[in-house]
């Protein structure tokens, strides 16, 4: 398809701009004006309008299509939220007003949704308190790593070392590293958990933390965690919750009420705001009571009198991680999710998302290897190996599902499963959308078997199909030029 | 209102096929002793009263103040076209676009607001999106330290506050040697950078227009930042850049910047956009995603995800990046925008907010007791000096309805008596003459 810029006519408009009702100002000097316009298209507004909805449609989305993309908790996002986020009350208010003298008394509004939110996530979670400040999951997770280094560097030492299992998600090993940690990997044993035995032979004194996903990325739910929280305890180490799973134990289990010192969560995957095709996210950060005092700041508080301010001192904080209080709009969303649900309705969530995971892993595997052949929670785990044996990798069954209306799984993550495909089908999914997609999965099994080559070419359907990645990568075009 | 859509029939039906009894058998990994201490939350409720009470809460904010305040966060108008296109399902409810074939339009649209991007800055690559405009800075300190493999980053005090505390907070942990170069309201300092440019510089960052709202031309700093091996890193305003030399024409090695001017809504401080462009001899070392052109095994044009071994899910502990969700919705805002604004309407669209601004500092300047600051060239915020401590004066303006610009004493300690006012597009010639005014009245009366 054209690109806008391509589409571009000399002279053409698309948008009229205010009158100016001032006089025309002394120019600046020439060395400080740009010496040619930026190439911007030159197009209208129907030009701009058929052309990134001509796009929109060549996307695959959860409104118009199963995306079952394990870890992701592609759950349907209600349209009714996107109405609060507009709200001009909210749309329209600059983030500094707060910090201004007497602004405080006029963001109230803004200031108490942040403060109900913190709350409503510290009931979820166990925990003492919130920030909402981390705009994505991986920033709450280096947010966390933050907290783990100052609260040793508050004790005097400095520790060098982060636990991660090897089924953790890419994220962890990144942003421990880029805390400054060096990471030691923990194999996983043949249940899908952490070895233990490895665990308790890696930790040491030089241990800072430990990053765990729970349920995991196998989708299981590793029985021991007590045990591992108490272990880390007692080395002074603290146990991370990596909230990427949260979906499956809504109600059913707290991170804070098991031993997890600090826990990040992704209202765009638990709490239904919406992927945006990679964002903005949401990724608030828990602790335990002592931890609270190096939350980053501005922070906001609820003072005896029943008003909202920010606290911006607070002595140990670790800073400031971001300009404002967080996605500000991703928030309301989630607020307003989980009061349209509230607490009947989030552990129903749970129950649904487990439900529908278990269901397709029953009735997918006598066609394909379960990882873990065993109860999951909200996500399944299968390895094509089976049809590997035809020649069918795990991508040729993605690419054949998009042929057959379904966004693909995840696919090659975990990296301890051989041609990994991880699918969460969410508890938005009926009975009736999870059979199709099982009959759509058991067609490409018996078509792998029979005609593995036609798997190969998928997919047919698509606009385009089997980008060259390699040419993409050796023949870097990474923009348009006039 | 869950949004589930099972009878009780299919689920007996489904946990029959499990081959489990209940629902808690699913759960049975979770030991009883586990059980929350508490999960003390409201009862559900229909959207109509939830909306009641969002409402309220929206209207108790002075959303509706006349807005004179910037610092990087800016309100300018939002053609509908923006909201209408990026408010389409099949962009918002879909995700990063791991699976080229069913996401070519979430591709091909970050492709395109990769290439604005570089128009605009005049830079040669630029990533799919970072959080905001003060991590995106942290990156590029990153970023520098990386390529130039030293470990002590000069960073000018124009630089907007907000993002030289986020630098800090991420550094702490590591060993970097920052040196604040002190400036006033006006442009960068120059003998204050020299006397610290070193063979140690990883890189000097920069801003334009500054935190003051001062044009410069970095030119002559950035080629004595060269000739010490050290990168130049630039934040930019994007609008601004419809009328001020570019950091490409600069010669800046990595510029970053707050994209919120780019059609989006001030939101009490988010969902922003942080973006990051670079030469494209550093593309390897740049953190995020990044979208190329190639072509599908028919020879059709087709975009992908590319440059993925820089990346956390590939790379893990040695990624550029711990970054994987990003800003895709507000970059895909980004780029509407600017289409639809079009090539002439980026400059016309500068123009007007510096013709504003000039008025306003004008009208401002007339006032007794109001001392423009005027020692270099601003774009659409200035500095004024007034009689006393400004946040008092800022407090008595909001109560008259205005939201004057902020304080700046709140982070230059030797500023208590200056405000830092910011006029864009949006503010009517009338509104202008009101705000001084009230200024007035507030100062004399």
């Amino acid at each position: 398809m054209e690109l806008i810029f391509e589409e571009s006519v000399r002279g053409r408009k698309g948008l009229r701009l205010p009158k100016c009702d001032v006089p025309q100002a002394k120019d600046i000097s020439g060395r400080y004006k740009r010496e040619k316009p930026a190439q911007l298209p030159e197009v209208s507004e129907l030009d701009v309008v058929r052309h990134f909805t001509r796009l929109s449609r060549m996307n695959f989305s959860v409104d118009t299509h199963f995306y079952p993309l394990g870890s992701c908790t592609m759950k349907y996002n209600p349209k009714f939220t996107e109405n609060i986020a507009k709200l001009t009350g909210f749309s329209q208010l600059h983030p500094l007003l707060p910090q201004l003298l007497l602004g405080g008394m006029l963001t109230q509004g803004a200031l108490e949704v942040l403060y109900n939110v913190e709350r409503l996530l510290v009931e979820i979670t166990g925990m003492t308190e919130v920030t909402t400040e981390p705009l994505a999951g991986a920033h709450g997770e280096l947010t966390g790593m933050m907290l783990i280094a100052a609260y040793h560097r508050d004790k005097g030492s400095r520790k060098k070392y982060v636990i991660v299992p090897d089924s953790s998600h890419g994220t962890n090993p990144a942003s421990a590293a880029i805390a400054g940690y060096q990471t030691i990997s923990i194999p996983t044993d043949k249940n899908g958990v952490m070895d233990f035995k490895e665990y308790k032979n890696k930790l040491n004194s030089e241990v800072a933390g430990l990053m765990l996903t729970c349920p995991n990325t196998v989708g299981i739910f590793n029985s021991q965690i007590k045990e591992i929280c108490s272990l880390a305890h007692r080395n002074d180490a603290l146990v991370y919750y990596d909230g990427a799973n949260l979906n499956a134990i809504l109600g059913k289990v707290r991170p804070g009420d098991i031993g997890f010192d600090i826990v990040h969560l992704n209202l765009h995957k638990t709490f239904a705001t919406p992927h945006g095709s990679g964002g903005p996210g949401s990724g608030p950060v828990g602790v335990r009571k002592d931890l609270t005092q190096f939350l980053p700041v501005p922070k906001v508080i609820k003072r005896p009198d029943g008003t909202y301010a920010l606290e911006e001192n607070r002595q140990k904080s670790i800073g400031r991680i971001a300009s404002f209080y967080g996605n500000f709009d991703v928030l309301l969303k989630t607020y307003a999710y989980i009061l349209l649900l509230g607490k009947t309705g989030l552990i129903e969530v749970s129950e649904k998302a487990v439900l529908n995971a278990n269901y397709i892993a029953v009735k997918l595997k006598k066609y394909y290897d379960l990882a873990y052949d065993r109860i999951c929670m909200h996500e399944c785990v299968f390895s094509a190996t089976r049809q590997l044996a035809n020649g069918v990798h795990a991508l040729d069954i993605a690419k054949a599902l998009i042929d057959r209306g379904f966004h693909p799984p995840t696919i090659y993550f975990p990296l301890i499963v051989k041609e990994a495909m991880m699918i969460e089908p969410t508890e938005s999914e009926s009975k009736h959308s999870l059979d199709r997609f099982i009959a759509a999965m058991r067609g490409i099994a018996e078509l792998s078997q029979n005609n593995p080559e036609v798997v190969k070419s998928a997919p047919l359907n698509t606009a385009v199909s089997r980008p060259d990645e390699t040419k993409a990568a050796r023949e870097l075009n990474l923009r348009w030029i006039a | 209102m869950s949004y589930i859509p099972h009878t009780d029939q299919e689920v007996k039906q489904m946990l029959k096929d499990i081959g489990v009894c209940s629902l808690d058998e699913l759960f049975k990994d979770i030991p009883p002793q586990y059980q929350p201490a508490s999960f003390n939350l409201p009862e559900g409720r229909s959207e109509f009263e939830v909306y009641e009470h969002l409402k309220r809460l929206a209207d108790k904010n002075a959303a509706s103040l006349v807005n004179f305040l910037g610092c990087g966060f800016y309100d300018h108008n939002i053609p509908a076209v923006v909201d209408a296109l990026a408010g389409r399902a099949e962009f918002y409810t879909a995700y990063t676009p791991y699976q080229p074939e069913c996401s070519q339009g979430t591709l091909q649209a970050i492709y395109e607001y990769q290439s604005a991007i570089c128009l605009l800055t005049d830079m040669e690559v630029a990533n799919a999106s970072l959080y905001d405009g003060g991590t995106a800075l942290y990156e590029a300190g990153m970023m520098a330290l990386r390529i130039t493999g030293r470990n002590k980053i000069l960073i000018d005090g124009g630089v907007n506050p907000i993002y030289r505390r986020i630098m800090y907070t991420y550094t702490t942990n590591l060993s970097i040697d920052f040196v604040e170069i002190p400036v006033s309201h006006g442009q960068s300092t120059r003998e204050e950078i020299y006397k610290h440019l070193d063979d140690k510089t990883a890189a000097v960052i920069l801003q334009n227009p500054n935190f003051f709202g001062a044009i410069d031309d970095h030119s002559d700093i950035i080629k004595r930042v060269h000739q010490a091996g050290a990168l130049a890193i630039e934040s930019v305003y994007p609008v601004s850049l419809g009328m001020l030399k570019t950091p490409g024409n600069m010669d800046a090695d990595i510029v970053t910047g707050e994209g919120q001017s780019l059609g989006l809504p001030l939101s009490f401080g988010g969902s922003y956009l942080g973006f990051l462009a670079t030469r494209k001899k550093h593309v390897r070392k740049m953190p995020g995603r990044i979208v190329g052109e190639t072509a599908d095994k028919r020879g059709n044009r087709a975009f992908v995800l590319t440059l993925q071994a820089r990346e956390q899910h590939i790379r893990r502990e040695k990624a550029t990046s711990n970054i994987c969700s990003n800003e895709s919705l507000c970059a895909l805002k980004a780029i509407i925008y600017l289409s639809v604004l079009g090539k002439q309407g980026l400059v016309d669209l500068a123009r007007l907010n510096f013709d504003k601004a000039e008025f306003a500092k004008d009208t401002l300047a007339r006032i007794k007791g109001v001392e423009v600051k005027r020692s270099s060239p601003t774009f659409n915020e200035f500095t004024v000096c007034l009689p006393r401590d400004s946040r008092e004066i800022v407090a008595s303006m909001i109560e008259r309805g205005f939201n004057p610009g902020l304080p700046l004493g709140k982070y230059y300690e030797d500023m208590k008596n200056y405000l830092l006012v910011c006029v864009t597009e949006r503010r009517t010639k009338e509104e202008i003459v009101r705000y001084a005014e009230n200024l007035e009245a507030v100062l004399w009366n």
